[in-house]
């Protein structure tokens, strides 16, 4: 009964996104003023009933109701309970459900709690977000029904990926979606104010807490993402440039690009066509993003089953929406006037620079995942991996993290480079001191040498706009961009160590085998099976020392789940301060005289968890800036309450006399 | 407010445009059928001369002249950077399992890399050569990977495969082996 009363709930929310939609567009009209009053209620109760269509199915999976197509496909009676409900979503159909109820969530969001834009351009908004959810409706209840039973009831499920079963998944993807889901407001809005036309700094403030919430999930999700990439899959990398994370990528760097432009637009009033289009943009990068991986059209290591029928439904939806949006864009934006002028040299110069390069990474990236199909179009299967990207990407976030300590010294409007000019020269000190300190001990390659050099620097750098201060005055969004800057630096390091200093060995050992790797000394002390709920497992028990220091025992396994039948290696990592232990327990090779050998595979990665804490500080000064954005619109909304209270109180006096 | 001279009004049709292209790219990239079929001007041809170093610890390096010992042989040119080459392993083991004896070239790749690829996927190379800067993919006339070149037992180049070789063409890849052999 459960799966057809959420089947029912998906929709009930379907036509009540077309009711937003018509309601909201009619509001706009002379006739339809009248329908203004419903489209809020609406939009909060679509976005409930989204909701409790993925609770239904959420509970479906917890219950391992098998009579549930999806659930036979993906779960499994013997699962522990977090995977049962991370399996809601670790396939296309529960996960396009839950985009649906993000959407839906976010859409019900907005309706509840804006209150700063004009009206119409807020019905606007709201009717743009029903028209794309509808859309999602439109492709969830047609090609992708997650409630479809299934005759005969199977004696027990597929199980999940066990790949997929690992604490990381279980909240990643939400985290993703919840960002890039959340964009789909940034666009909503897009849309409302080029319908509208009302571009300016009420629309920037009004958007802009929307933007820096679903780019701090987007932040979170992408660092969760890459550290669950390079523990689970047993590969030490930690950045594959695979299609699914540039799929996660692009829209953040899109975000990453409105959010400072809209900061300008917000401020000073300028950029306002751009800022606009990157709301389209940012949107469509999640939506491209998920075209390019759920239609099979790349071979990606995440593949999702495809089904070439939903690649076509996709791409109809992307072609309505996004050619739409960008049509409506071509049309209205010449009526938007570009706004306030600035100088060459300005805070606002550097943020346009800081948005060429950060849109030219993303140019770069899509046309990196996209060259296979150009070249497929041609004839030829190619593949484009780290080679082209690294390098590549490199060459345009240098110079940007460069301006990047420039620009928050610098004035709005005008400014001279000699005003600042003494300031920067610390953090090039530094730089030239950490490169020479990097040359020294011996790294020769150009990106990690110049990695090296420049981290300390945007350390540095980034916390110089906080100088001759007082502290415990300075606003907290300035604490935003200085703890979200730092953390960039933090992570460059940690990339740029990773790569010039990791020592990797890859042994044969027998047990009681002694080797060095670093400082670290690695014995194979034994290997002994063991079991876990769904799995079987040849555990490994190495006892490891830094540098003559205490004992410690690591215990890297070789598992094999039954269902479905899969071995995977899972690594032990062992952390200090200074570095990451990495060890996989590999295959067991040709014993010679009676005595087996392990593979072992080990690598000691000095700084390399400063890339993910460097991403975690890049979304808490995300954070931080929402935080004060919040509270300033609170006290706002507050003072013009009370304004408007004792403008009452007066008038009533002005009656009574 | 002042009015700022305007960037062009074309420019503004410019996102439009390129996501039009973006659309048209992908419908091909839909509808098209999977073709890997390419006459390669390389067929008929000798192998260029190269000795390229073992790229992995298990594994010999491999030169021109270990392709024309009489036995003819696939060169698969990989690199574990590349995604299709990860999908194309399986069969690649598959083929070595029929009795194609499979050599390799790995392109611009790391030990380390190569290393976890190959345990990860699996070996099934006889040897594998590190070509570090496309040097002899080129001269071979590959431009991607993977790529699949059918080497008769004179070194001379038979066959071209461009892309993965999915399992439905591992009969096909197995027929045009033996058609060397011949």
């Amino acid at each position: 009964m459960l799966p057809e009363i959420g089947l029912g709930m998906l929709w009930l929310a379907a036509a009540l996104a077309g009711l937003q939609l018509i309601a909201g567009a009619l509001a706009l009209t002379e006739g339809g003023k009248g329908l203004a009053g419903i489209v809020r209620p609406v939009a909060i109760v679509q976005g409930f009933l989204a909701a409790a269509a993925l609770l239904a199915l959420i509970w479906c999976f917890v219950e391992t109701d098998l009579s549930v197509k999806l659930v036979a496909e993906n779960s499994h009676s013997a699962k522990p309970l977090i995977y049962k409900i991370a399996g809601t979503w670790g396939n296309h159909e529960g996960s396009m459900l839950l985009w649906v109820t993000v959407m839906g969530l976010g859409g019900a969001f907005v309706a509840a709690v804006e209150r700063r834009l004009p009206e119409p351009t807020m019905l606007a908004t709201l009717a743009g977000q029903a028209f794309v959810s509808l859309g999602f409706y439109a492709f969830l209840l047609l090609a992708s029904n997650p409630f479809t039973r299934l005759s005969p009831v199977p004696e027990d499920g597929n199980g999940l990926n066990p790949l997929l079963q690992d604490p990381g998944l279980a909240f990643h993807p939400p985290t993703l979606y919840v960002g890039y889901v959340g964009l789909s407001i940034a666009f909503s809005f897009a849309i409302g104010a080029l319908v509208t036309r009302q571009v300016g700094p009420d629309f920037a403030r009004a958007m802009r807490p929307w933007v820096l919430g679903a780019w701090i999930f987007l932040t979170v999700g992408i660092t969760a993402g890459s550290y669950w990439a390079y523990y689970v899959l047993g590969w030490g990398g930690w950045w594959f440039w695979d299609p699914v994370e540039n799929a996660s990528l692009m829209p953040w760097l899109a975000a990453t690009a409105l959010l400072h432009s809209v900061s300008v637009l917000a401020a000073r009033n300028a950029l306002r066509a751009w800022t606009v289009m990157l709301g389209v943009v940012a949107f469509s990068m999640s939506m491209i993003g998920t075209f390019l991986v759920r239609s099979g059209i790349l071979t990606s290591v995440h593949a999702f089953a495809v089904d070439p029928r939903r690649g076509s439904f996709i791409l109809a939806l992307l072609a309505i929406y996004i050619g739409g949006a960008l049509l409506l864009f071509a049309l209205r934006a010449g009526t938007v006037s570009e706004g306030e002028r600035f100088a060459v040299t300005s805070r606002e110069s550097a943020l346009v620079f800081n948005n060429v390069m950060l849109s030219s990474i993303l140019g770069i990236t899509l046309l990196g995942t996209l060259y296979p199909l150009v070249t497929e179009a041609f004839g030829q299967k190619v593949s484009v991996g780290p080679p082209y990207f690294t390098p590549v990407s490199a060459m345009f976030a240098l110079p940007m993290l460069l301006v990047m300590l420039v620009g928050p010294l610098l004035r709005w409007r005008g400014d001279t480079i000699g005003r600042v000019s003494p300031v920067l020269a610390l953090p090039l000190v530094v730089m030239l001191a950490s490169g020479g300190a990097a040359f020294a001990l011996g790294v020769r390659h150009a990106l990690p040498l110049l990695g090296l050099a420049m981290a300390p620097g945007v350390v540095v750098g980034s916390v110089l706009p906080l100088r001759g201060r007082s502290l415990r005055r300075v606003p907290l969004n300035v604490w935003g961009m200085v703890v979200a800057h730092v953390g960039l630096g933090v992570a460059l390091f940690g990339m740029a160590s990773d790569s010039a200093f990791s020592i990797e060995r890859l042994v044969a050992a027998k047990i009681g085998d002694s080797t060095q790797v670093g400082p670290w000394q690695i014995t194979l002390a034994n290997v002994a099976p063991v079991a876990g709920p769904n799995w079987t497992a040849m555990e490994g028990v190495l006892k490891v020392r830094y540098a003559g220091g205490a004992e410690q025992v690591m215990t890297p396994q070789s598992r094999t789940f039954w269902a479905p039948l899969q071995t995977n290696a899972v690594s032990a990592l062992l952390t200090r301060w200074n570095g990451q232990l990495y060890t996989v327990l590999g295959e067991e090779t040709a014993a010679d005289n009676g005595a087996p050998r392990w593979q072992l595979r080990l690598w000691w990665k000095p700084y390399v968890p400063l890339i993910w804490i460097g991403g975690l500080l890049v979304a808490l000064g995300g954070g931080l800036a929402l935080l004060s954005r919040v509270a300033q619109d609170l006290k706002r909304r507050k003072v013009r309450e009370k304004g408007d209270f004792r403008r009452g109180e007066v008038a009533k006096l002005e009656q009574g006399r | 407010m002042s009015e700022t001279p305007k960037a062009p009004r074309w420019t503004l049709w410019l996102p439009l445009a390129l996501f039009l292209g973006f659309v048209a790219l992908v419908v091909f990239g839909l509808v098209r059928p999977k073709n890997n079929d390419i006459a390669s001007q390389m067929i008929g041809k000798p192998l260029p001369a190269f000795a390229l170093r073992a790229a992995s610890d298990d594994r010999p390096g491999l030169a021109s002249t270990d392709l024309a010992k009489g036995k003819p042989r696939l060169l698969n040119i990989f690199a574990s950077w590349c995604i299709p080459c990860r999908a194309e392993a399986p069969v690649l083991e598959e083929l070595r399992r029929q009795g194609a004896q499979i050599d390799a070239i790995a392109i611009r790749d790391h030990k380390e890399d190569l290393a976890a690829f190959l345990q990860r996927y699996g070996n099934p190379y006889a040897s594998i050569g590190a070509d570090d800067v496309s040097a002899v993919q080129l001269a071979i006339g590959s431009s991607g990977v993977p790529e699949t070149f059918v080497i008769d037992g004179k070194g001379i180049i038979r066959y071209q495969h461009i892309g993965d070789i999915t399992p439905d063409q591992v009969p096909e890849m197995l027929a045009k082996l033996k058609e060397a052999g011949q």
